[in-house]
């Protein structure tokens, strides 16, 4: 007798298999780091785009998938700092946003300080140093670099002074960095020569050569350059000591110096997301809301006198992983409860939470601009270079 | 500078001067997502060198071009979050706006 052959029926036709879709583990790994007790795993992105072509899932992108899927929310935006939400990217961009926000980004520093007097107990390149580090409100894009060869102007360079003596028989005074004077005109210390000037009325040489007051640009007519904060203590003066100098502040990066950072600090880090496994009720869940130092779980009642735990602020979770750290010594052997079971400590893996603080220079959200579009430039010196 | 060879154009090493882990790592992305593509990856030969080192294997198509796609889909990549950036924080500051003047009296 024949046996009755069934009809075959190919996998992905079968009822409960999602077509085209990973299954839920899958897109577990693919999506989310598992924070265990001991160190974060499942860290690397599955990013090549054959990967789940076996399941029938195209992991490659799609320019138009990108474009519907990426989104920027915003959370916090002030004059010196803002925070934003960043869903839909990969690590390596975000990464390289923030290389780029603390290396790549031209800033305005002073580098070269002229000093004509100093008396007091700072030494000369101790002062320079500190000089270096103060951030300056100025706009580094309406200024050129300035190179071995060239000579300072008034597009390359800003010239302060400071000036500053502590009388005798008065107390120690502090200088501060508002008597950082600008001089929009270039340096007023001459270069001395040794043969003396051929015609006396011809103006002495000066350290910088200004073709034309930098008062006169229309940028800086109303605003004039100075140092961003305006108290920082730059050094002391005991009574009879004094500081003659005279700095020159150019545009550079962060990558040759620190000081040319526009960045306080930049960083990001990706949403946190906890999840209950098992429901929590009773003592449990009191004893769970109390561990959390960050309060990410809340108590809710659910009638009758019980309660439950539930997660309520998700996003302020430091990973400190108290909530899944087994019980220790504290509690009898039978008592302790391994709390992995209870918590899954998860981060999303393309839901960046960044924070740019600016020194000053620039608002935060231009310097965010500015960072993607050398990005765009690196990419179009690459496309040059190959072809 | 491309290193790679005449009779076999789809695949080469890549080596970029003044280039870091900023760019190399974003391109390495990008050139993974391509279905061309069927191994990439960089590395930096000495970090006081500033130089990089892009290998690019293809199934078929010269590397070089696959090399240049993705660049030209990193480049529209950021002009999209640069866009969606800029649309965000002018969304942001109008509502801010419109809050403080409901707020007020």
């Amino acid at each position: 007798m024949e046996e009755e052959k069934t009809p075959k029926i190919s996998v992905w036709d079968l009822p409960d298999v999602p077509k085209g879709k990973l299954p839920a583990h899958l897109e577990l790994q693919r999506t989310r780091v598992i924070c265990t007790p001991d160190a974060a795993t499942n860290t690397e992105n599955i990013r090549y785009s054959g990967a789940y072509a076996s399941m029938g899932v195209d992991n490659s992108l799609r320019l138009g998938h990108f474009r519907d899927n990426f989104r920027v929310e915003v959370v916090r935006l002030t004059e010196d700092d803002m925070e934003f939400d960043m869903i839909g990217i990969d690590a390596s961009l975000a990464n390289a946003f923030r290389r780029i926000l603390l290396a790549e980004l031209p800033t305005m520093a002073i580098e070269k300080v002229l000093i004509a007097n100093n008396t007091s107990v700072i030494q000369d390149e101790v002062l320079a140093h500190r000089l270096g580090l103060i951030p300056l409100k100025v706009d580094p894009r309406m200024f050129e670099y300035m190179s071995e060869n060239d000579v300072p102007n008034e597009k390359n360079t800003i010239v302060f002074k400071l000036h500053s003596r502590c009388e005798r028989g008065s107390s120690r005074i502090k200088v501060l960095s508002n008597e950082l004077q600008w001089l929009p005109r270039g340096s007023e210390l001459t270069v001395s020569t040794e043969k003396p000037a051929v015609d006396p009325t011809s103006r002495p040489r000066t350290y910088t050569s200004f073709n034309c007051s930098q008062d006169s640009l229309p940028e800086f007519s109303n605003n004039p350059i100075g140092p961003k904060h305006d108290d920082i203590i730059i050094a002391k003066l005991g009574p009879g000591q004094e500081i003659e100098l005279e700095a020159h502040a150019v545009k550079g990066m962060g990558k040759t110096h620190a000081k040319w950072s526009p960045v306080a600090t930049s960083w990001y880090r990706m949403l946190p997301e906890v999840v209950l496994l098992q429901e929590i009720e009773g003592e449990i869940a009191e004893e769970l809301v109390k561990k959390c130092p960050v309060k990410v779980f809340d108590i809710e009642d659910i009638g009758k006198g019980r309660k439950r735990a539930t997660v309520a602020r998700p996003r302020s979770c430091t990973l400190c992983r108290e909530c899944i750290r087994a019980d220790g010594k504290e509690k009898e052997k039978e008592q302790r409860i391994y709390w992995d079971k209870y918590v899954a400590l998860r981060r999303v893996k393309d839901h960046f939470i960044f924070t740019i603080e600016s020194t000053g220079a620039l608002p935060p959200e231009m310097l965010f601009t500015e960072a993607v579009k050398i990005l765009e430039d690196k990419c179009e010196r690459v496309i040059t270079e190959l072809s | 500078m491309e290193h790679g060879s005449y009779q076999d154009q789809s695949q080469a090493t890549f080596s970029l001067t003044d280039e870091d882990h900023t760019l190399a790592n974003s391109l390495r992305f990008t050139l993974n997502q391509d279905p061309r593509v069927t191994f990439c990856g960089y590395s930096i030969p000495h970090p006081s060198d500033a130089r990089v080192n892009i290998r690019v294997q293809t199934t078929g198509d010269p590397a070089s071009e696959v090399l240049k796609d993705s660049c030209q889909d990193l480049m529209l990549i950021c002009q999209h979050v640069r866009s969606t950036f800029d649309q965000a924080v002018v969304d942001f500051k109008n509502k801010n706006s419109l809050d403080a003047m409901n707020i007020g009296p």
